[in-house]
């Protein structure tokens, strides 16, 4: 009774809490409670597998939870902000993984250990032993891709740029038609158990490969479309894996976030102007800038100033608007910037921040930075917000950001970003960029923005620099 | 076969209209959080997971099971508690 009725309904309500839950998370009145509602959803299909199972061997199963528990707890606690692209990367790749590892069991527990000799497709019906295969290979890519990802984000091994295989397309197509192709073997055709396993292990291992050749290509700058495709893909292994279980529950949640994460993968590649087939093949960042706006590295009058001149200009300004981009984020910058607002609200100075939806490492990851820091979210504008504002505005402070706010992309047709939405700062009447130096942004292009004039170029680390500005702003408030 | 895989097949591609139509319109502010928490969502698979754990001797697949609950369960447990922390942030300015 309790395992063909109670259950199924617990699984169905712990759907609909999921989906209400995911609901909630899209608004930002509702959303921390959308997160406990899915957090308990959770716990409600947790409890209703246990009851499911009955009375069964819990030792494996409490270890498992410790050990998981713990690591994914002391990491949630202790992640530095700026580090959250890094963190949702890995946690992605454990999804993943756990999917694979599950849809390999399922093949030991029902065809290996039994030593049986019969086809997989006829031990767990065609179904599953089909998603058997695209669960292990989406869930192996998921894994190897995300780690990859956290690699590139966190300045490992691979220092973020796009590594270019030769003749990478060929070998990938024949990667993943290698794995279904061998899949496929396995699961209908092999009927000796120790081949079938031998084959389940060596589609894990092209997969992940896969996921390795995936993610090395693609630049550091479209990491954001990366995670969140990653995200969807962590989905879909679940859903894989609820389809070889015969369990709706996986599947549904699955689907959820494979939507989820198809939907920000979409909203930032309109945010870059590209397709997502571009982003996923095209290697940027590696293409030859094609002409127009000449070498990344030449620039003719470039203004440099100190702190004193910018605090000069800052205390004549009855609005500034920053523009906050990864170079903050890595500088640790935000408290610094909002200490700097704080001192320019107290002036009397009105103080926004402009986000460019690709700002930072993942999508919404500027608003994390600001928000650990105390700004409150009604004053960062989205880039249509804020764009029709810059002309009345009299300073914009850019903090290590670069190619969204390059002209070029409305200016030079002719410009590998040309299309792309940015920001336009240079509509202002002073702009001011925090820069280490005039090395190009992750497109490698030149931004004339640099030579215009009404750009004062304040060369230094972006959070030193904002101490200094917090130090000559003290000094005007002093006076 | 056909029969089983077609029903989830159809419950699958409701599932994903089901994302699509309630996640319409996220304000940039939640893409962070609402990746996190969709991303923690993902760790459901510590539902297989628990079933494929529970025989008692250690087997290949016990021990499958083993290490796909401890990657869950890290997916589960950070993922919600991350995305709390994260949203607390956003949530402190409205008492102040």
């Amino acid at each position: 009774m309790i395992q063909q009725i109670v259950v199924p309904i617990l699984y169905l309500l712990s759907a609909v809490l999921f989906i209400r839950g995911i609901k909630g998370m899209t608004r930002v009145r509702t959303a921390r409670k959308g997160n406990l509602v899915a957090a308990f959803a959770m716990f409600l299909a947790v409890a209703a597998t246990l009851l499911l199972m009955g009375v069964v061997d819990y030792r494996w199963i409490i270890g498992g939870v410790i050990v998981g528990g713990v690591v994914g707890g002391v990491a949630a606690v202790k992640v530095k902000m700026t580090s959250m692209p890094e963190m949702v990367a890995l946690f992605n790749g454990c999804g993943g993984i756990a999917s694979a590892l599950v849809a390999l069991s399922v093949v030991w527990t029902d065809s290996v250990e039994l030593g049986k000799v019969e086809t997989l497709g006829s031990v767990l019906g065609g179904s599953s032993a089909l998603t058997v295969v695209l669960s292990v290979l989406v869930g192996g890519v998921t894994f190897s891709g995300s780690v990859i990802a956290y690699a590139k984000l966190a300045g490992k091994v691979v220092k973020g740029e796009p590594i270019l295989l030769p003749g990478r397309h060929v070998i990938n197509a024949l990667l993943i038609l290698g794995a279904l192709g061998l899949g496929i073997y396995f699961a209908f055709v092999v009927e000796v158990p120790a081949t079938i396993a031998l084959l389940a292990v060596i589609v894990l291992a092209i997969s992940l490969v896969l996921g390795i050749m995936l993610v090395i290509p693609i630049g550091g700058a479209d990491m954001p479309v990366v995670i969140s495709l990653l995200n969807s893909y962590s989905g879909i292994a679940a859903s894989m894996t609820g389809f070889v279980l015969n369990n709706n529950l996986l599947i549904i949640s699955g689907a959820l976030v494979g939507a989820s994460g198809l939907i920000l993968t979409n909203i930032m590649c309109v945010a870059m102007n590209r397709s997502l087939a571009n982003v996923l093949f095209g290697g940027f960042g590696a293409v030859e800038t094609s002409g127009g706006g000449g070498g990344a590295s030449e620039y003719g009058t470039v203004r440099s100033y100190t702190a004193e001149d910018a605090a000069l200009v800052l205390e004549n300004a009855e609005r500034v608007i920053f523009v906050p981009g990864y170079g903050l984020a890595v500088a640790q910058a935000q408290h610094t910037v909002k200490e700097l607002a704080d001192l320019l609200e107290k002036h009397g100075t009105e103080v926004e921040y402009a986000i460019h939806p690709v700002a930072g490492r993942m999508p919404g990851h500027m608003n994390v930075l600001l928000a650990e820091a105390d700004v409150p979210y009604e004053k960062l504008k989205e880039m249509d917000q804020i764009n029709p504002e810059f002309k009345n505005t009299d300073v914009v402070i850019v903090v290590g950001a670069n190619d969204v706010v390059n002209p070029a992309a409305t200016k030079d047709p002719n410009s590998p970003i040309a299309g792309m939405p940015v920001l336009r700062v240079w509509e202002a009447s002073t702009v001011m960029l925090i820069k280490r130096s005039l090395s190009p942004g992750f497109a490698g292009i030149k931004n004339e923005l640099f030579e215009y004039e009404n750009t004062m170029m304040l060369f230094s680390d972006a959070k030193k620099m904002l101490q200094e500005l917090v130090a000559e702003m003290k000094d005007v408030l002093a006076a | 076969m056909t029969e089983s895989l077609l029903f989830g097949v159809y419950v699958f591609v409701l599932a994903i209209f089901v994302g699509f139509e309630i996640i319409t319109k996220v304000p940039p502010t939640l893409h962070t959080p609402l990746m996190s928490g969709a991303n923690a969502v993902s760790g459901i698979t510590i539902v297989g997971a628990l079933i494929a754990a529970q025989t008692a001797p250690p087997t290949v697949s016990n021990i499958l099971g083993f290490l796909a609950i401890a990657f869950a369960t890290v997916n589960v447990i950070g993922g919600f508690m991350v995305t709390d922390r994260m949203l607390g942030m956003f949530g402190q300015k409205k008492k102040k």
